[in-house]
């Protein structure tokens, strides 16, 4: 008992915590811009794994990690038009639409890897981004090391967080993406389009999915493999309804659910062959529907969440 | 930019689909000449693959059986607007228990023992799914986050029963489990081929999806959910009772994949058994448009382009995954083409 309390005041526990919740972070901020402007985006999962890929096989081919940061960005972009062409000026379903995306972008990566890399047996490393340690800052006890040794990656999640919740805001445009969520109608009066607006949120959002896969490769696991993403897609819609689709709640979620994950890892080696290892992995699964049906109940979703906008219909 | 409902004259209804599998072909066809292979020879290979002999044709119909089952239960709770994207951990709940049941813990004949086994598996599948749909009526969570968890979750609990009281003692090791004993068997149709009695059961379920969803009250109760969940309440009719029945019916449907899947092909339960069968039922059964009749014909296409591209695979270095390519841009292309037989666009 002593044993699985101790694991909470080590270093590596957080710094493992905060590792483990910056792809969260990243994915999470783009679903929940998506679902502001009133767009479910089920792609998430699979637009991961097209960002994973794509991030690696630029900085595995010679690009730079940034580069391939960018590509990543640009990649889960496309894939986030598409579903915004689909469901926004077409009004295809969300759900069917989105499952079809996730669909799509996990095969044409496969389909990618395997046509650019057809021998492989161990997928190659790369040279990912390395701790930056921030001085002093990274001397504190406990926190130190988890907020302030981290990638760049990490920190650039930090730093995705504030400037969403600033856009979402603290700026015209983040009131438009919200107006085009709650009360299309209301933008629509104004002048502004809101299949633009829900267009725009779906690209950047899918944007930001990528970038989180883009971290699995880039930051965490160095080689991209299959079934890397592993249901973190979904976990990140679970985690945008648990904070009530705002920026700074998602942030603290995704980092709980870091910590969760971070700690079932080390009480699996606390508790050892007692309990089958795939309990514990089944937990941060758990955890998410649990975490669902605790809020679900005053969970106020976008008003407009799912509902195609028709010019003039009422 | 638009959208003007519309009624599509028989032609557009033909030419629109037609079109979307033309644009799923083209677009593989791009993919194909990336990896620097003529597109006609390798979608020749992929014909022949899936349907150029009698050994073909039986191995379309065999891949096409677990589809026709996971097909039908999206369609059965899509028709209700019950989005189950479960049907993957669903089929793999009705393996465990054919598994459980079937190597040995129960001795009776064959008559007994097979039904027996279905049934209860197409109880665990179905009350797999009714909890997130109860979660969903009682406490208004999303059923496609909580579907899409449990099929991580369940695949766990497979993994830890293959590596722990379901472990074949004989399997040098590996997570197997048992095979099932003679009585559980399902039987070939062909003597020394694959194809078994999975087949003419999952187009009897067809048949039968068709008749409930067509003719029955709980069958009109279920579309009216589906179509508009606040007027069928308004007009009587109880609308969690029909949601939960819904899910008790399409978790069972995809169960009942999971039996056919061990009992007729497999014989034992790995953690390989479905290669994403659930998931594909979900374009199985859009592609046919929710019609359960349709999902027949859909499983057989689509498991044809599986097969056959496995096929070509091996013949030429195109991967295999370009099947699961075609069948996720077929999904979207299809949808598209529904909408422009519905809607006329109107650009100003």
């Amino acid at each position: 008992m002593a044993a699985a309390l101790e694991i909470l005041f080590t270093a590596s526990f957080w710094v493992a915590a905060v590792r483990i919740a910056s792809p969260l972070i990243f994915a999470t901020l783009g679903e929940l811009i998506c679902e502001r402007a009133g767009v479910l985006n089920l792609g998430i999962e699979g637009i991961m794994v097209a960002g994973a890929f794509a991030g690696w096989i630029t900085v595995y081919s010679g690009g730079d990690l940034w580069t391939g940061v960018a590509v990543a960005a640009l990649t889960g972009a496309a894939f986030g038009l598409l579903h915004g062409l689909l469901t926004v000026p077409l009004g295809l379903s969300q759900h069917v639409t989105g499952i079809g995306i996730t669909l799509l972008a996990t095969s044409l990566t496969y389909y990618t890897y395997r046509l650019a890399l057809p021998e492989v047996t161990s997928p190659p490393k790369i040279e990912a981004f390395r701790p930056l340690e921030i001085p002093v800052l990274s001397d504190l006890p406990l926190i130190g090391p988890a907020l302030f040794a981290q990638t760049p990656f990490t920190y650039l999640a930090f730093v995705a967080a504030a400037l969403v919740a600033w856009l979402l805001y603290r700026t015209p445009l983040g009131l438009a993406l919200r107006a085009a969520g709650e009360n299309p109608d209301a933008l629509e009066a104004q002048g502004l389009s809101v299949t633009a607006i829900r267009m725009g949120a779906v690209a950047a959002g899918s944007a930001l999915m990528a970038v989180g896969g883009a971290f699995l490769t880039m930051s965490a696991f160095n080689s991209f493999f299959f079934e890397m993403v592993n249901g973190r897609g979904w976990v990140c819609i679970a985690l945008v309804v648990f904070g009530s689709w705002r920026p700074g709640k998602a942030l603290l979620g995704a980092i709980l659910f870091g910590a969760f994950d971070a700690y079932q890892v080390r009480l699996q080696g606390v508790v050892g062959d007692a309990v089958p290892y795939q309990v514990f992995l089944m937990l941060p699964y758990v955890l998410s529907i649990l975490a669902l049906v605790a809020v679900s109940r005053r969970a106020s979703y976008p008003r407009a969440l799912m509902v195609p906008y028709r010019k003039g219909e009422r | 930019m638009r959208l003007e409902p519309r009624i599509a004259s028989p032609a557009q209804t033909i030419l629109y689909p037609v079109a979307a599998f033309a644009a799923t072909f083209a677009f593989a066809a791009l993919l194909v000449l990336m990896a620097g292979v003529s597109p006609l020879g390798v979608f020749r290979l992929v014909f022949l693959g899936a349907a150029g002999s009698q050994f073909a044709l039986l191995e379309t119909l065999t891949r096409a059986t677990p589809l026709i089952f996971t097909g039908l239960a999206v369609t059965v709770a899509f028709r209700a607007k019950l989005w189950n994207i479960g049907a993957e951990a669903q089929l793999y709940i009705g393996a465990v228990v054919t598994v459980v049941l079937g190597t040995g813990a129960v001795a009776a004949p064959s008559w007994v023992l097979v039904p027996l086994i279905a049934l209860a598996a197409m109880l665990a599948g179905g009350l797999l799914l009714l909890g997130p749909a109860l979660l969903k009526t009682r406490f208004g969570v999303d059923e496609v986050v909580t579907t899409l968890l449990l099929n991580f979750i369940v695949l766990l609990f497979v993994s830890m029963l293959l590596e722990g009281p379901l472990k074949d003692p004989m399997g040098l090791g590996w997570p197997q489990s048992q095979r099932v004993v003679a009585e559980a068997q399902w039987p070939r149709l062909v003597q020394g081929k694959r194809l078994h009695m999975g087949f003419p059961v999952a187009i009897l379920a067809a048949l039968a999806v068709w008749l409930m969803l067509a003719r029955s009250v709980l069958g009109y109760e279920m579309r009216a959910v589906g179509h508009n969940a606040a007027a069928a309440r308004f007009a009587g009719i109880p609308v969690n009772r029909v949601l939960a029945l819904t899910a008790l019916i399409s978790g069972g449907l995809a169960a009942l994949g999971g039996v056919s899947e061990v009992s007729g092909l497999k014989g034992n339960l790995t953690l390989d058994l479905s290669p994403g069968f659930g998931y594909t039922g979900i374009v199985v059964a859009m592609l046919a448009l929710l019609h359960p009749l349709g999902v027949v014909a859909s499983a057989i296409f689509v498991a044809g382009i599986f097969v056959g591209a496995d096929a070509m695979s091996r013949a030429v270095g195109v991967p295999s995954y370009i099947a699961d390519v075609m069948t996720a841009t077929a999904l979207l292309t299809m949808g598209t083409a529904i909408v422009f037989t519905r809607y006329r666009i109107r650009w100003r």
